[in-house]
């Protein structure tokens, strides 16, 4: 009579099982069934007034009841949890063309950005970076740079004078004064910064700007290497495919003396806006360090021979970043500035 | 320099096209601004001759004209034009019904106040030239052209005008190229051509110039050579189109004959001419001296200009003539009725024209070639070439012979150069023979002496002198583009420096935390100091200042960086930005205390600024904390400041760490905002870069992760209002010992149920040893005595959590 029971409780549990809808059910279910007080506990309760014989083949019986019963269960649980997650995902689901929180990264500005990215072609090579004053002298902006008495950029109407003898550097070519008398060959440095000159602010001069220039003095330094390098810089700094000319010219600090030009690097020498149709852009000065220069550093000229190149900033960013206004750079309108980032 | 082809071709072949000129001309160093092409664009004028002027009927300033334009005379067409230099005969350019004009300007027949129209007569300026160069004899008026041509032939063949004309740029180490001379030169050195010299002696010479004139050179320093020549029955009219077109196409406005052929000598050769009627020459001297101090001098422009006694001025026996290689005297003037005329070739020294020019603010074609300095050799050379096209033209007798006065003669100069040293320079292997082509394509005269080569220039090159400038010129004429293309030895990457990679760590800080980077001007207003407050006689007012700024707002060099930063602030905010983090780091300069030290200190400075709904002192703060823990300054100390104009006085801390104070922080004074238009609170903090490089320290070790578990125990504290979190933070540290390894403070609440000049503080103390898991007891030991030690030192409140 108990087995009969005990399949009776089986039955029931598992129609009832069926219809359970929530994890909670289960539960209920489970502590019904096989709780202290559940229905098969109190059945099986009941074994001890049996025959052992009899008592032998109702455990068998009703350890099989109970394990059915209880992998019943844990299917059910799991089934029911699964429903669960699924409800609440479709709860919780969102609009992900909603857009995201904000969190803003600044902007370098994008003369240091190009600075930098000079910087490090240069240093990639080798050279240094050696930084100086604003305020420097007229030997060293001038006359050690082997520039005559009388060259007009000497004049008040060209540079900024603090006193007789110190002024607004007007080039950065004073720190490669400073640095041959300072360091024996090899040198080998780049020295970026800030220059000034008298121009009134308008759409492509500002009175102060910024310049990288360059310095290699060693053994055996030929224009050839002053070409090597310099190609290899335009090739770095504006794609592997550039092309470079240079074309003679005349600095007083070198001899002999040449400006480079980069084919177009936005149409690639076909000729465009940036380019003025010419496939060609005017990138930097450089030379032959010219052997008075040598001198003011006690540099033997006959062992030692260099060059040096030098280019403006802002004419890179502008030409790079295609901005049509130099004022730009130094109104610091945050739109302006973040665009770089 | 403007330089049209035509004439150029007098001197030297060219056979390739302008555009191949123009590249090569630019690879052998002569740089070109522009080509431009004359006579493009015209069509349908022809060569007209006015037949009858009569008065339009209706109309004043109008005259009706009939204009014969082939060679029958019933052919011709009726203009109606405004001109007033027209006369029966001239011969003009008439533009025809249909023609058209350079700058797109047609001209179609029509009706000028009722009476038919059916052409114009064209000025030079209708046939495109500039107004500056548009001759004398019809500046204002129709283009009366200077001889018969053939009626009705076009205009543009009549005058030739197809012309292109390249503008090179000189670069001042070649004044010899301000020249057409100097530019055949170079051509013909590009172009492997010959150079041609042009004709300098007369066929007829009559009289002799020293009969007319006696030269005197009393500062023979100042004027190393002059040179005159006499010519006489001087007629005086227009010069033929031939030699006005070429003053017109490289940029002067023809004159007279006399005028046209000392321009043209001067551009031709690049030695200044001056003529002077003899007549006003009194006691048939020149004395080139010095004027006298105050001495009144007029001009041939018509100015009264006041001498100083440095300036040098070409006198005769009574007064002065000529301001010696400026100007011409009124005085002495060519006129319509000029006889004989005297004509300086001449060599003054460079420095005292540039400064002679400069103090009178009188800047000359001839003025400026002086200022760049001109071989004395050319002045023979120049005075007999006026003299050959004054007999051309048939202006003149010349008469026979000069006075020349050459005290110093400048004779060639050699100098050796090393075939080796031009190759090992250069990069290159050239032979001796292929760089002794080279100087001879530039006229110099080369020895060969073993390896050297003994180099002579033409005395016209004053730039060259020395070895380096001969290899300069092998480089350009052998060609830059076929130098090899090599890299130096040894190219090892290099380092940053400490400072470099400082700033670089500093800037990507910043960026990362969201602040965008500004650059702003060295030099700055010295009234920035005083909008942002600064005390009168403070440190921050030691300006080194500009003799020749742009203007006053540009015109002393920054101290600090803050001004400019609320610039920057104000402009945004004017803008409609609503939120801005920016940051500069940037030189600051400060007159030396050393007197014996001639240039300015200068410091590394860096602003951090802010303004914006979610900013704050404390958003402010952070920034600066996270900045100075990145740069390995741990545990810098913030003083409040309430001194400092810049800021709110309620929120300014001074930043200390160690003996150095790093920097300056607060909210920007609401006085300070204000004068900068900026509309809402903003935040500002400026630190000592130097200061901060000094003590930063980025290297960094590894300490052991805890082992053993902490113990945390959160406080809220009721103290009195001036209580600052540094003071109870001292306190917790200095009582937690070694077992309290944190401190921190999460909340700060005022308000009820507080009482009135009360706060409550609340900070989370971590407990941890290093050893083994405290116990519950050593913990709450050591925090009673932190409680107590509050309760003691600052009477702190423990609050129910």
């Amino acid at each position: 009579m108990q087995n009969n029971q005990l399949m009776t409780i089986l039955q029931e549990a598992k129609e009832q099982l069926n219809k359970a809808s929530s994890v909670g059910e289960t539960e209920e279910l489970r502590v019904k069934i096989l709780g202290k007080k559940g229905k098969l506990t109190e059945i099986l309760r009941s074994m001890g007034s049996m025959s052992p014989e009899e008592r032998k083949e109702f455990g068998k019986m009703a350890n099989s009841v109970r394990s059915e019963i209880e992998s019943l269960l844990d299917e059910k649980f799991t089934e029911m949890k699964e429903r669960q997650k699924a409800a609440k995902f479709k709860e919780e689901r969102i609009d992900v063309t909603e857009p995201g929180i904000k969190i803003s990264l600044g902007s370098k500005h994008p003369i240091t950005i190009t600075i930098d990215e000079i910087s490090k072609v240069f240093m990639s090579m080798g050279y240094s970076i050696a930084e100086g004053p604003e305020v420097e002298t007229v030997f060293n902006n001038f006359d050690a740079l082997n520039a005559g008495k009388n060259h007009p950029s000497r004049d008040l109407s060209d540079t900024f004078y603090i006193t007789d003898d110190t002024l607004l550097r007007t080039q950065t070519s004073p720190v490669q004064v400073r640095t041959l008398m300072k360091q024996k060959p090899p040198i080998k440095v780049i020295s970026p910064g800030r220059c000034f000159r008298c121009d009134t602010p308008d759409a492509t001069h500002s009175p102060m700007f910024h310049q990288v220039e360059g310095l290699l003095v060693d053994e055996g330094v030929t224009m050839a290497d002053l070409k090597g390098t310099l190609d290899s810089f335009a090739k770095k700094m504006f794609g592997s495919k550039t092309k470079t000319k240079f074309r003679p010219h005349h600095f007083p600090f070198t001899e002999p003396s040449a400006e480079m030009d980069v084919s177009c690097f936005k149409c690639g020498g076909a000729g465009c806006r940036v380019c003025k149709g010419s496939g060609w852009i005017e990138i930097l000065g450089c030379g032959m360090v010219h052997p008075n220069v040598l001198k003011v550093g006690n540099v033997d000229t006959e062992k030692y021979t260099g060059f040096a190149f030098g280019m403006g900033v802002e004419r890179i960013a502008m030409l790079k970043y295609e901005v049509d206004d130099i004022r730009l750079f130094y109104e610091n309108d945050m739109r302006f500035i973040k665009q770089f980032k | 320099m403007l330089v049209p082809i035509n004439w150029l071709k007098e001197y030297t072949k060219i056979d390739v096209s302008v555009d191949e000129f123009c590249d090569k001309m630019i690879m052998s160093g002569s740089n070109i601004e522009t080509a431009q092409y004359f006579g493009d664009g015209i069509e349908k004028v022809v060569v007209g001759k006015v037949l009858s002027i009569e008065k339009h009927p209706d109309a004043d300033k109008l005259v009706i004209t009939k204009i014969q334009i082939s060679n029958k005379e019933e052919e011709s067409i009726q203009i109606v034009t405004g001109a007033k230099n027209l006369f029966v005969g001239a011969y003009v350019p008439v533009a025809l019904h249909g023609s058209k004009l350079p700058g797109g300007k047609s001209i179609k027949k029509g009706k000028l106040r009722g009476i038919e129209s059916n052409g114009m007569l064209c000025s030079a300026g209708e046939l495109g030239f500039d107004d500056k160069v548009i001759p004398v004899a019809h500046k204002d008026g129709i283009w009366i052209l200077d001889k018969e041509y053939k009626l009705g032939q076009d205009i543009v063949d009549a005058l030739e005008l197809k012309n292109a004309v390249v503008d090179f740029e000189i670069t001042p180490n070649r004044p010899d190229c301000l020249s057409m001379i100097g530019m055949a030169r170079e051509t013909a050195a590009t172009l492997n051509g010959e150079l041609k010299y042009p004709d300098t002696k007369c066929e007829k010479e009559e009289g002799s110039a020293e009969d007319y004139i006696s030269v005197e050179i009393k500062n023979s320093e100042l004027c190393r050579r002059y040179v005159a020549r006499v010519v006489t029955d001087v007629k005086i009219e227009q010069s033929p189109w031939w030699l006005q077109k070429r003053l017109i196409y490289a940029g002067m406005r023809p004159i007279n004959n006399i005028v046209d052929i000392t321009n043209y000598v001067m551009l031709e050769y690049g030695q200044p001419i001056h003529a002077f009627d003899i007549r006003n020459v009194e006691d048939n001297k020149i004395i080139v001296d010095t004027a006298e101090e105050g001495e009144i001098f007029t001009t041939l422009d018509g100015s009264e200009r006041k001498l100083t006694k440095d300036m040098l001025l070409i006198k005769d026996g009574k007064k002065g003539v000529a301001l010696a290689g400026v100007m011409g005297g009124l005085n002495s003037e060519i006129q319509e009725d000029t006889g004989s005329i005297l004509i300086e070739a001449a060599n003054f020294n460079g420095d005292s024209i540039r400064a002679t020019s400069k103090k009178l603010a009188l800047r000359t074609e001839a003025s400026s070639r002086y200022e760049k300095g001109i071989d004395p050799n050319l002045c023979e050379t120049a005075a007999d070439r006026v003299c050959k096209l004054i007999e051309i033209l048939g202006a003149g007798k010349a008469a026979k012979g000069k006075v020349d006065v050459y005290p110093n003669k400048i004779d060639k100069h050699t100098v050796s150069v090393r075939v080796n040293r031009v190759n090992s320079v250069l990069g290159i292997n050239l032979n001796v023979k292929q760089m002794e082509e080279i100087f001879k394509s530039l006229e110099m005269e080369v020895l060969q002496d073993g390896d050297i080569l003994k180099v002579t220039p033409p005395t016209i090159r004053q730039d060259l002198e020395e070895e380096i400038d001969f290899i300069e010129e092998i480089a350009r004429i052998y060609g830059y583009d076929k130098m090899p293309v090599t890299i130096p030895r040894g190219n090892a990457e290099a380092a940053k420096s400490k400072e470099r990679s400082l700033k670089d760590l500093a800037r990507d800080s910043m960026v990362a935390m969201g602040a965008n980077e500004v650059q702003t001007y060295s030099f700055v207003s010295p009234k920035g100091v005083d909008n942002v407050r600064i005390d009168e006689d403070s440190w921050e007012r030691n300006f080194v200042k500009l003799i020749n700024p742009l203007g006053e707002e540009n015109s002393v060099m920054r101290t600090i960086l803050t001004p400019n930063m609320m610039e920057v602030l104000g402009r945004n905010y004017s803008r409609n930005i609503p939120s801005v983090r920016a940051f500069e780091i940037g030189n600051t300069f400060f007159k030396s205390l050393d007197e014996q030290q001639p240039l300015p200190e200068e410091y590394d400075s860096m602003v951090i600024a802010a303004y914006g709904e979610s900013e704050s002192f404390y958003t402010l703060k952070g920034m600066v904390e996270e900045l100075l823990e990145k740069l390995g300054i741990h545990g810098a100390t913030y003083e409040s400041e309430s001194e400092y104009g810049v800021y709110h006085p309620g929120r300014c801390a001074r930043i200390i760490y160690k003996d150095y104070e790093l920097g300056i922080m607060g909210e920007i004074h609401p006085d300070v905002t204000e004068k900068y238009g900026i509309g809402v609170r903003a935040y500002c903090c400026e630190l000592a870069f130097d200061n901060v490089m000094k003590n930063s320290n980025t290297e960094r070790f590894y300490s052991p992760l805890p082992k053993y578990p902490s113990m945390t125990r959160d406080i809220a504290l009721i103290v009195e209002e001036e209580i600052t979190v540094a003071q109870i933070e001292n306190i917790i540290k200095e009582e937690g010992k070694k077992l309290l390894e944190s401190v921190a403070l999460f909340d700060v609440y005022r308000g009820k149920p507080i009482n009135e000049g009360m706060k409550s503080v609340a900070f989370t103390l971590v407990y941890r040893s290093p050893d083994k898991t405290l116990t519950e007891e050593e913990v709450t030991k050591v925090h009673n005595n932190v409680l107590a030690a509050l309760k003691d030192k600052i009477n702190a409140v423990l609050r129910d959590m």
